[in-house]
């Protein structure tokens, strides 16, 4: 079924980027898109698809949001005069929850455009996560308001 | 109607230049290369993501519009990844935070590893 | 003012604003101090000149410019880490050159 639905959507996209939806180049678009998803059938077949979509969306959508908020709040920064008396940047260690690698990949690389925070680097044991922050305030502030925002959405995404 | 595309393709441009520009005055302002990638990283994909999204708004053609779109995912994607990799490197090869860095507990847990 | 007229205004001033900020990028890839940020600084300037391409494209009608926009960007990413890449293996290098100790040897 996600198999099925996935080939279409290729197919579809293949024709909207060569430009043309004659029946001859819908086929070859088929061809390619089945060839492509046979590669990714075992992750594409998985239960619940359309509430992981949903769930999918809604990260998304947040993710847009922190994005134009955190574009905003840098640009603010370094175009206020008074920068130095703002700016306040540290490290902190930021506990994981979630394990896996394309957990801790997709929750790092979100972090990284979103407000004030960057990720630098990951702990041997996978239990921290070493974040660059701007402006820091108040740590268990910050953490809590990403425990709570992107770690709760992503763990969402990816449980089955 | 048509006429409100060119405008908000005319705003966004503008709004993006302006965004890049911003990326580039906190490179130049702030003190140290951490501070600097988060200029870079976020100021930066805005704006080149927001005029991206106007060539597919006054395009008027569906591949290019597409392409528009799967350049801005691939900006995106690749923005976080060059700014992590290259403080990480940074941070491994001994260049320090800034002295007004107020917190640095990857320096405190690495004291620990010794 | 009509919607094309505007559109072609707002091209010309984003091309003034992207032209400041690609000079005061190269002040930054002169300046340093220090090679990390130099190589930002040049990241930020591919950034830019992406910027500068799509503004161009729109201006001329041309949208054949969007792919090699696309094309710089991929390039712009892999130049970025493969110098980060050197930053680490420079790094790497010269502590086994320089310094032979135990906990050197340990941590690699």
């Amino acid at each position: 079924m996600a198999f099925i639905l996935l080939v279409i959507v290729l197919a579809l996209i293949w024709a909207a980027v060569t430009g043309s939806f004659s029946l001859m180049n819908l086929l070859l678009g088929f061809a390619v898109a089945v060839f492509a998803a046979l590669f990714i059938r075992a992750r594409v077949e998985r239960p619940h698809l359309p509430r992981r979509l949903r769930r999918i969306l809604v990260l998304a959508f947040l993710f847009f949001y922190e994005l134009a908020l955190s574009a905003w709040r840098v640009a603010v920064l370094v175009a206020s005069p008074n920068m130095h008396a703002k700016l306040r940047p540290a490290i902190f260690a930021y506990p994981l929850t979630v394990k896996s690698d394309q957990e801790i990949t997709l929750l790092a690389n979100l972090m990284t455009l979103t407000p004030g925070t960057l990720s630098i680097d990951v702990a041997q044991d996978r239990s921290v996560i070493y974040v660059h922050a701007l402006e820091m305030r108040d740590k268990d502030e910050t953490i809590a308001g990403i425990k709570s925002g992107f770690e709760a959405r992503i763990a969402e995404v990816f449980e089955s | 109607m048509i006429d409100l595309l060119y405008y908000a393709a005319g705003v966004m441009l503008i709004v993006g230049a302006l965004f890049s520009f911003l990326a580039v005055v906190g490179i130049l302002r702030l003190p140290d290369l951490y501070t600097r990638a988060h200029a870079a990283s976020k100021a930066g994909t805005v704006g080149s993501g927001l005029t991206l999204i106007a060539i597919a708004l006054v395009s008027f053609d569906v591949s290019v519009a597409l392409r528009a779109v799967v350049g801005i995912v691939f900006f995106m994607l690749t923005a976080p990844i060059s700014a992590h990799l290259l403080s990480r490197a940074a941070y491994i090869a001994g260049y320090m935070p800034h002295s007004s860095t107020v917190l640095n507990e990857l320096a405190d847990a690495q004291k620990g590893d010794k | 003012m009509t919607g094309p007229e505007f559109l072609f205004l707002a091209t010309t001033i984003s091309l003034a604003v992207l032209t400041a900020a690609f000079v005061l990028t190269i002040y930054r890839i002169v300046v340093g101090p220090t090679l990390p940020d130099r190589v930002l600084a040049l990241d930020m300037l591919i950034a830019v000149a992406i910027g500068y391409i799509v503004v161009v494209a729109i201006r001329t009608g041309f949208t054949l410019y969007l792919d090699i926009a696309i094309s710089l960007g991929l390039v712009g990413f892999l130049s970025t880490v493969a110098f980060a890449r050197f930053i680490h293996q420079r790094w790497q290098i010269s502590q086994a050159t320089a310094d032979e100790t135990p906990t050197q040897e340990a941590r690699r």
